[in-house]
């Protein structure tokens, strides 16, 4: 009878045990802050071409850098194009690449790292020493080149972006899983004659899963600040886009008497990045990862 | 422990090792070389083989690596493809600048990060802890530009106490330069502070929690002498290896910041030679930058060493 009851508080489904993450998220004052700061722009980067006052890519030169009013709520910037429009438009390029950039990290990094932790030995050696070296590049130097010379296409940032941010990963999900890799259910497994893809797919990943999607959650927020960083420097998405980064980098020049033009999207790529910051801790602690407790393996 | 520094050492030059290798084969196998970047419509023929032959880009690249290795080994980088000078006199200027604000940056930034950290850690999820930790949590997750862009606007233009941008040439004497990295400091200092005091803060929470810390405060040690004796020596010893990691982190963000400032350092340099396509000016760059993040890691782990009696006593037991 015991047994049987133990195994069902076991057999949740995954639609269950994600709420009750959200749940416990959503409890403490900073994560349902931030929760609340995420969703709302995940909503609004699906809704704002619909709810866009004008066109965001519309010139027009009478209307140039006017101050907010109740017709151009957060004015026009230099080429008479309304602010509102391109702010709630500016996340969704920006949201898009770096939530698939982070997909991919999270995928490459978390399984090499799972295969180095398991095999150990010289090929971990080799792997680490090249993950090493790939850490000590400076990210905006790799980006950089890599995009100066491919060009600035989602098909090229997305992969990019990806890669050089899940090298971190690799890091997190070898630590973790030398974490598992000695407890007696591995050993078991291996006795049972299990392969390595078994033992990695039964065994390891279900017990590392938490830690590397938290590293995955904080990788999103830094990649959304790297890939901002690329659009102000020229480097990101090209022209007429609406994209905050971008649309701070123009705007800069001119925020001694046009300070809305500025203001406004470093509004909505501030409080991105600290909603997704939030929600990750929150994250954190919700999977009961922090710093000063260990993994519950 | 001489055994484990030397390997240690030994393991900073194979990184370094790599690094040159990725960053020659990357800028090998990327489309477009220097030649096409520099002739562009004009680079075929006669034109491009000459241009070739005076690059040394006729050369198999294999060669190419071992006499730019040996080269850069002693300092010499080759030639700028852009001011056609050598590589070495246009980045000495640029290193001296981007160490000064480095430097002001960290001087500044560990002494408030250790007493914030500190403060937060032991006011845990009281007032002071909550305001500072909400402070921290917006200056460290704020891009570089954005708060760097926030402080010009503010203090330099409406306020107008400090110039927004740096208008100096490249070769300018300390005191000249001074009051115009008052703002690149603030800002740059402003991310460093909070990511250390955060860690700062864990640590010491963590340390707080242990063991031993109960039993002095069980055995009535008095709370301020039980801080500064038991607790902090073994809280900041993990925190001097994420401060390095923090400051090696935050090379990519000086780039950004010397732009928004216009400030003549090696972060400009960078954006510079990518735009120009400067082949050579980028691999040199590479190898620096990677040079001083592996010699700062270096440097904490070897400080880390020597400041921990346990660790010492283990490693020569192994």
């Amino acid at each position: 009878m015991k047994i049987n009851s133990i195994y069902k508080e076991e057999k949740k489904s995954a639609f269950q045990k994600v709420s009750e993450v959200i749940i416990t998220m959503a409890s403490r004052p900073s994560g349902f802050i931030g929760l609340s700061i995420l969703v709302f722009h995940i909503i609004l980067a699906f809704v704002s071409p619909y709810i866009a006052p004008y066109d965001f890519k519309a010139i027009n030169p009478t209307l140039m850098l006017q101050a907010p009013s109740a017709e151009y709520w957060f004015g026009t910037d230099d080429l008479g194009r309304d602010v509102f429009t391109r702010t709630i438009l500016g996340g969704r390029t920006a949201l898009t690449i770096t939530f698939f950039g982070s997909l991919i990290a999270l995928l490459w990094g978390g399984l090499l790292g799972i295969f180095c932790g398991l095999v150990g030995g010289k090929i971990d050696d080799i792997v680490m020493r090249i993950v090493d070296a790939f850490l000590s590049i400076p990210w905006i130097l790799a980006m950089l080149l890599i995009v100066s010379l491919l060009g600035t296409s989602t098909e090229v940032l997305i992969p990019a972006l990806g890669f050089f941010y899940g090298k971190g990963i690799v890091r997190v999900a070898r630590a973790a899983t030398h974490d598992v890799i000695a407890k007696d259910f591995i050993v078991s497994a291996r006795a049972r004659g299990h392969s390595n893809f078994s033992i990695i797919w039964n065994e390891i990943i279900p017990n590392v899963r938490d830690a590397i999607l938290v590293e995955g959650a904080m990788r999103w927020s830094w990649m959304l600040l790297g890939f901002s960083s690329l659009s102000f420097l020229g480097f990101g998405v090209s022209p007429p886009t609406p994209d905050w980064g971008l649309m701070i980098s123009n705007a800069r020049g001119l925020m001694s008497f046009a300070y809305w033009a500025v203001i406004a999207p470093i509004v909505g790529l501030s409080s991105l990045i600290i909603g997704i910051n939030l929600t990750a801790d929150a994250f954190a602690k919700a999977l009961g990862i922090d710093r000063s407790t260990k993994a519950p393996v | 422990m001489l055994f484990l520094i030397i390997k240690r050492i030994l393991l900073g030059f194979i990184t370094l090792f790599i690094v040159s290798l990725i960053t020659f084969v990357g800028t090998e196998i990327l489309p477009g070389d220097a030649c096409t970047t520099y002739l562009e419509r004009q680079a075929f023929g006669e034109q491009l083989e000459a241009c070739y032959r005076r690059l040394g880009l006729n050369v198999p690249a294999y060669e190419r690596y071992v006499s730019w290795a040996v080269n850069a080994i002693q300092g010499d980088f080759g030639y700028s493809l852009s001011g056609e000078m050598p590589i070495k006199e246009v980045l000495g200027p640029r290193i001296k600048n981007s160490l000064v604000l480095a430097s002001a940056a960290i001087f500044i930034g560990i002494p408030i990060a250790l007493i914030l950290g500190i403060v937060t850690a032991l006011w845990r999820d009281k007032l002071p802890d909550v305001a500072i930790s909400t402070v921290t949590i917006f200056a460290m997750t704020i891009p570089e530009f954005i708060s760097a862009t926030l402080l010009i606007l503010i203090i330099a233009i409406w306020l107008e106490w400090l110039p927004g941008i740096v208008i100096v040439p490249t070769d300018v004497s300390f005191l000249e330069l001074l009051p115009n990295i008052i703002l690149p400091v603030i800002a740059i200092a402003m991310i460093m502070t909070a990511h250390m005091a955060r860690m700062v803060r864990s640590s010491v929470i963590q340390v707080m929690a242990s063991e031993y810390v109960q039993m002095a405060i069980l055995k009535g040690v008095p709370y301020w002498k039980m801080v500064f004796k038991h607790v902090l020596p073994n809280a900041l010893l993990p925190a001097i290896n994420v401060v390095a990691l923090t400051i090696a982190w935050l090379l990519g963000g000086v780039v950004v910041t010397e732009v928004v400032f216009n400030y003549p350092g090696l972060g400009r340099l960078v954006i510079e030679s990518i735009s120009n396509r400067d082949l050579p000016t980028v691999q040199a760059l590479a190898i620096i930058l990677a040079s001083i993040y592996v010699s700062i890691n270096l440097l904490a782990d070897l400080m880390t060493l020597m400041l921990n009696p346990r660790l010492k006593t283990l490693q020569i037991r192994k």
